[in-house]
């Protein structure tokens, strides 16, 4: 046993004696939630809007009150004329302007139908998207309330968003992926590198030339990394927690084994990555298109699933912070226990000994 | 009593042949060098030896272990300096040290004495990392590691490539200590003056071994009449030289060819006639006695011949 604390030790040496390591394995976690967070958000506030009401009646009016109410918009001006818009948008600080036709609240009683000219500003196309998107949200709520009250259904705006959230918070995603992606980053990218630097540097020569066995070195490897992803879980939710009001609905003791489970999977999956990459940047190379990617594409994080094309669908299944992902999200945000989520546990236990078994099969005792 | 016995081994990457055919056996606490260029084998044959390698035909046994089927305990009991200098260069010396200590059980204490001589040289350094060292004192590190455990047999594929002169010679004196405590040790090396240095050596050339002798014995051997010679312009001087009839061999040694000739005896006039007639100027002879190296050379040239 003391030649496995031995290696242990000289694997925490390593570790603390490379800045680059300790950037990435302490300095990342908390920009990413931070950029996250704050500055790659889904949701909106205070956003400054102008709006040219051509048929001010109790429908427009009903309809502006009901936006500005909302608390992401924020009345800037109102305005008389068309020749009004060109020079608000270049001002730069109003970034959407809500138009209504004339004699609104006339034609949505004759016809059903009325309209409503969204301009936003798309300098900043995905800002522009979102805040349209808000608006027609906070509209559609508008109509489907009058349309309760009434028996003919009138229409104002077609409906189009689904690419976001229903609870318009994205920070909640965020904390789940960003943890997804963290962990499988340090757990799977900084193992496999490190064991990669030992072929590199020719001291897996001289290793295995040594009473040490392979599963020795491997946990030897290991182990500092799983007590520094720990870390890192535990410093995200409470980041998370504390600093984006993150709420934990769930028993933390579940959603710290599912924590300790994916650790183990991205270990493994780490580990495995080593065993076919021969250079330290093979495997961050590896790491990077295997890894980083798909979780930030394809699992769910960012861009959801449903609106993918199949095939791609069908990829994500076979993307393990996707599984991830779902558990941290049904035991944080909802509240679930271990039988709501057991299948998608199951899952990454099933990822964990498919790599597991692969890399011991893959692990050279020798040199070729 | 044998350490390393090797048996008609046989390796190859893909189509090319690595090592063909090498038998050799090595006696315990025998200070015993594998010589020949880069590219002949030596390297290949440490590994198959320290069981990082497989061989494709013949088997080795170190201490009476075969290195595939025991490979595990081959790897308890050898020490294994690799030609490439693969410690931890982010670790300090003494924590090199401690780590290979405790890798193999024991400690920095326990094997002191081993490494005793080597170890003082480089311990007001103990705290510097291993990749600042310089070269000389980075093998002495790694010779120290590879010593820590007590090993029965030491393997030190080339030890002294890229180190200074001084050093290479300090490293070789340690090696006649270790001698002493009746450890076994095989050492390459490119280089033919450490050759004299080894009790018995084995001249390495394309996986084949061309002569397993004491180096004394490969010298005295050695009947080819031998000449030193050099004039102004060395290039042009092996080119004249090849053309003259007696001319057996021509190589350039350093700041003298060394010439030998198919007549029994060298006749001096001709050569230096001959060379006047060239153009050549300031032809000086020397009567030299050869070393290793013109013991290899001869070597070599023969098996050529007998293709």
């Amino acid at each position: 046993m003391n030649r496995f604390w031995a290696f242990v030790k000289k694997e925490f040496l390593h570790i603390f004696r490379d800045p680059r390591t300790i950037l990435i394995l302490f300095g990342m976690p908390i920009a990413q939630i931070m950029i996250f967070g704050y500055v790659v958000k889904n949701d909106i506030k205070n956003v400054k809007i102008a709006i040219y009401d051509k048929s001010k009646d109790n429908v427009t009016r009903e309809i502006t009150d009901k936006i500005l109410s909302s608390g992401y918009f924020l009345l800037s001006e109102k305005l008389d004329s068309n020749n009004e818009l060109e020079r608000i948008f270049q001002k730069g600080e109003v970034k959407e302007i809500i138009v209504f036709e004339p004699d609104f609240a006339k034609r949505l009683e004759n016809t059903n139908t009325a309209n409503i000219q969204l301009i936003a500003d798309a300098s900043d196309a995905n800002t522009a998207n979102l805040i349209v998107n808000y608006t027609q949200a906070i509209i559609y709520e508008y109509v489907k309330s009058i349309n309760e009250n009434n028996s003919l259904a009138v229409q104002i705006v077609p409906e189009a968003r689904m690419m976001y959230n229903e609870e318009m918070k994205s920070v909640y995603m965020f904390v789940p992926g960003t943890m997804a992606l963290i962990l499988l980053l340090i757990s799977a990218m900084m193992t496999s590198i490190s064991i990669a630097r030992e072929k590199e540097m020719g001291t897996m020569e001289i290793l295995l030339v040594s009473p040490l066995q392979p599963l020795q070195i491997i946990m030897g490897k290991v182990m500092p990394y799983i007590i520094l992803s720990l870390v890192n879980a535990i410093s995200i939710i409470l980041l998370g927690f504390f600093v984006f009001d993150v709420p934990i609905h769930g028993s933390i003791i579940l959603l710290m084994f599912e924590t300790m489970l994916f650790i183990f999977l991205a270990l493994s999956i780490g580990i495995f990555i080593s065993t076919v990459s021969k250079s330290q940047q093979t495997a961050m190379f590896i790491s990077i298109f295997s890894l980083m990617l798909p979780t930030m594409l394809l699992s769910g994080f960012i861009f959801p699933i449903k609106n993918m094309p199949l095939v791609l669908q069908w990829f994500c299944y076979i993307v393990p912070p996707k599984w991830f992902i779902i558990i941290i999200k049904d035991i944080m945000l909802k509240g679930t226990g271990l039988i709501y989520v057991w299948k998608e546990t199951l899952i990454l236990i099933g990822m964990i000994i498919f790599f597991i078994s692969l890399s011991v099969k893959k692990f050279k005792i020798r040199l070729e | 009593m044998i350490s390393v016995q090797i048996s008609e081994i046989i390796k190859s990457y893909g189509k090319k042949i690595a090592l063909d055919n090498i038998s050799v056996s090595i006696n315990k606490g025998e200070l015993f060098g594998f010589i020949g260029p880069d590219g002949a084998g030596k390297t290949t044959l440490f590994r198959i030896l320290t069981s990082l390698l497989i061989p494709n035909h013949g088997f080795a046994k170190v201490e009476n272990l075969d290195v595939v089927k025991d490979y595990k305990n081959i790897r308890k009991i050898v020490g294994y300096m690799p030609g490439r200098f693969s410690l931890y260069q982010d670790l300090s010396v003494e924590e090199n040290l401690q780590f290979f200590a405790s890798v193999f059980g024991t400690t920095i204490e326990e094997n002191y004495h081993l490494i005793e001589d080597i170890y003082v040289q480089i311990e007001p350094f103990k705290k510097r990392l291993a990749g600042n060292l310089s070269g000389g004192m980075k093998q002495k590190l790694a010779l120290s590691c590879a010593l820590i455990h007590k090993p029965e047999v030491l393997f030190l594929d080339e030890p002294t490539t890229g180190v200074d002169a001084v050093s290479r010679k300090e490293f070789w004196e340690m090696l006649k200590k270790l001698k002493n405590f009746g450890i076994t040790i095989i050492v390459s090396t490119p280089y033919m003056d450490e050759a004299e240095l080894c009790d018995r050596i084995a001249l390495i050339q394309n996986g084949k071994i061309l002569s397993i002798q004491s180096p004394q014995k490969i010298i005295s051997e050695y009947k080819l009449p031998l000449i030193a010679i050099r004039s102004d312009d060395m290039y042009l001087l092996v080119k004249d030289l090849k053309n003259l009839d007696q001319t057996n061999s021509v190589f350039l040694f350093g700041e003298y060819v060394h010439f030998t000739s198919k007549l029994s005896k060298i006749n001096i006039e001709t050569i230096e006639a001959f060379l006047s007639l060239k153009g050549h100027t300031n032809i000086k002879f020397k009567n030299i006695k050869p070393d290793i190296e013109d013991c290899f050379m001869a070597l070599i040239e023969n098996d050529r011949m007998s293709k």
